[in-house]
């Protein structure tokens, strides 16, 4: 297992070099592409409780504002003072210097992956405790209270939001922005798909597939699941933080329901990039990230007004007809591939029953 | 955030009377969740975005001069029909599946509608005068809209008049026979397919009569019906499927519970408030149930 295959090797390193290049590649679309590695990381994370451990939260969405809040907080927070920041609406009289915005991203991005970790290792006991369709809907409750809740604290803007420090205007390169949060992005993507290939060749996953499986056989087995759970979670957690501590940077403002705890589009968003590309497998919320992604800038712009009721449509077909995804669809028409050996003996007995 | 309402016990009775009135119709709308959730085992998270198209009923017909009152006989008639098409159309192919898949196709329903209502109807707080006035109860110090009375009067009207229908008539028999065992109920002749798309249609005109009442009691919007799904489903939950004075009661502590919310936390925390207490709920019930080793089912 140590050994990585030849194969492996050059799929990996093509793909890095490819994500190297991609903001110099097509400098235009960096924004974009930094919205799709972080669609990524989120549809990945998503994956390891919802498809891996059968736990489908609505509520990730908790810990990425929590994180967007966090960011910008620290990033303040760190120099000015954070009351008179929101209430000036993050203009004029504060301006950080270049040292200071990267000290403060370094160390609100670590705040952003540590705090939501805690929170979901804290609330874990209490939530995971729920199954099925009880969890997704508490986890949705969750999400939106957070938004609401966030909407009506002043020192983090309230509901007018909260503008996050501009980039340093001493740094006068134009593409120093986009390739900034670009690389950021993406070195999150990577550390976040080293977690995820570490994870699938566990036994850690092997417990969260049990749990998934059956629940209650796990447990009898001698599994303490809870302890899995929360940690599955915690994994999830850690990862939504980063990735909103990001996003917040780049947007550049905070609104508490539509862009922070944004349940509406993002939280939907993961849930449907991991079904799209396939629950449960490595490869399949990357893929189903990207064709989202892909589907959703060239598709919005021609249909505007009417994306949100395409995307209704599209939850609606995707989940009714295809809820296994496009990797459970290859599987299925492919099973060699997937180093399945269906018996000469069982396929004759299946046509016969049919 | 003050504490106004511990000064002055007339904003008690006030805040109580608003809870109770507004819980009878929270326990309305949760009666068609409950109706439909034993029923065909699905949780129908666009239930509140049903209400508020109905209210956009009763609004459409204001705004043509008729009185929106009339839309508790109008908006349940176009809504069965709007439950009927939308079963028709993905709601038969979620009854069997996992509870998982018919949250996030219903979600995706919800996101269509309130999409659809705001191009329709735009994106304002709007609200259907019914000119009935208020009510000035105990030396004028509280204030009581007819409106909410009226609301209330019609809710117990229409969910007394279900029951009674669900008990005595042939179809109701069909719905509850098809409640505790559907393929049983299959073999003895009853058309599961169409009692399921009677149900949902049942459940969507009761939203649509909740709507019509919302249009005159409170106000309407494109994007607000999530808060309705939730109190349902919390509502559902606490009271148990099936069984009806517990939905009423229920529903109206949980009318008590926001309007004292209101008051305490201030309005700007009342939305926040409910959802945080499903989540409370939720948890609460997860702990009583361990102690028996025991989860929600």
């Amino acid at each position: 297992m140590n050994k990585v295959k030849q194969k492996d090797l050059i799929l990996y390193s093509g793909l890095i070099i490819l994500g190297l290049a991609a903001p110099y590649l097509f400098s235009a679309f960096k924004v974009q592409l930094t919205y799709l590695c972080v669609l990524i990381v989120l549809a990945m994370t998503w994956n390891l409780q919802g498809g891996e451990m059968g736990y489908n939260s609505f509520g990730n969405i908790l810990f990425y504002g929590l994180g967007m809040y966090l960011t910008a907080s620290v990033q303040v927070g760190m120099f000015f003072s954070l009351a008179e920041w929101t209430e000036s609406g993050g203009e004029k009289t504060f301006v950080h210097t270049t040292a200071q915005y990267f000290q403060g991203m370094g160390v609100g991005l670590l705040v952003a992956a540590i705090v939501p970790t805690i929170v979901a290792g804290a609330i874990g006991y209490a939530i995971l405790g729920l199954r099925g369709h009880y969890f997704a809907i508490c986890t949705l409750g969750l999400g939106i209270a957070a938004g609401e809740i966030a909407g009506g604290i002043e020192i983090i803007g309230a509901g007018q939001g909260f503008t996050t420090p501009p980039f340093p205007a001493e740094i006068v390169d134009p593409e120093a922005r986009g390739q900034f949060f670009y690389f950021l992005s993406f070195l999150v993507l990577v550390l976040a798909f080293v977690f995820v290939k570490y994870i699938y060749g566990s036994r850690f996953r092997l417990i969260l597939n049990a749990i998934r499986d059956n629940e209650d056989k796990a447990e009898a087995m001698g599994i303490q699941t809870m302890k899995y759970k929360i940690v599955g979670w915690m994994c999830s957690a850690f990862f939504c933080g980063l990735a909103g501590g990001i996003m917040g940077g780049l947007i550049g403002y905070i609104d508490s329901t539509d862009v922070a705890f944004d349940g509406r589009e993002m939280g939907v968003f993961m849930v449907l990039m991991a079904i799209l590309g396939g629950k449960g497998t490595l490869w399949g919320p990357i893929i189903g990230a990207t064709l989202f992604h892909f589907f959703k800038e060239g598709l919005w712009t021609f249909i505007l007004g009417w994306q949100y009721v395409a995307l209704g449509v599209l939850i609606v077909v995707i989940v009714v007809y295809f809820p296994e995804g496009l990797m459970g669809w290859l599987r299925e028409k492919y099973p060699e591939r997937f180093g399945e050996v269906i018996d000469e003996k069982d396929r004759k007995a299946q046509v016969e029953l049919k | 955030m003050d504490f106004l309402i511990f000064k002055a016990p007339m904003l008690m009775v006030q805040a109580s009377l608003d809870g109770i009135l507004l819980g009878i119709l929270f326990a309305l709308i949760a009666y068609g969740m409950a109706l439909q959730w034993g029923v065909m085992n699905i949780i129908n998270i666009a239930q509140g975005d049903l209400v508020i198209l109905g209210g956009y009923i009763a609004y459409t017909m204001y705004l043509a001069g008729i009185h929106p009152a009339w839309g508790v006989i109008v908006s349940p008639i176009i809504m069965f029909f709007v439950g009927w098409a939308l079963y028709k159309l993905v709601i038969n192919k979620v009854v069997d599946r996992d509870l998982f898949i018919s949250i996030l196709a219903t979600f995706g329903i919800a996101i269509v509608f309130q999409q659809l209502m705001n191009f329709i109807f735009g994106a304002d707080v709007v609200v259907a005068q019914s000119g009935y006035g208020t009510t000035m109860l105990f030396d004028n110090s509280v204030t009581l809209p007819n409106s909410k009375i009226f609301s209330a009067v019609i809710s117990v009207l229409y969910a007394v008049a279900l029951v009674i229908y669900m008990k005595k008539s042939r179809l109701g028999r069909a719905i509850r026979a098809t409640a505790q065992n559907a393929r049983a109920a299959k073999i003895l002749g009853v058309d599961t397919e169409k009692v399921y798309a009677a149900t949902f249609g049942i459940n969507a005109a009761l939203c649509g009569i909740a709507g019509a009442l919302i249009s005159i009691t409170l106000t309407l919007h494109p994007y607000v019906g999530l808060p309705y799904t939730v109190r349902s489903f919390m509502i559902v939950i606490v009271a148990g499927l099936g069984n009806l004075p517990a939905v009423a009661v229920s529903g109206m502590g949980l009318g008590l519970f926001e309007e004292f919310a209101d008051y305490i936390l201030g309005t700007e925390f009342r939305i926040g408030a409910v959802f945080m207490l499903l989540v409370f709920i939720l948890v609460y019930r997860r702990f009583k149930l361990s102690k028996k080793r025991e989860y929600l089912k």
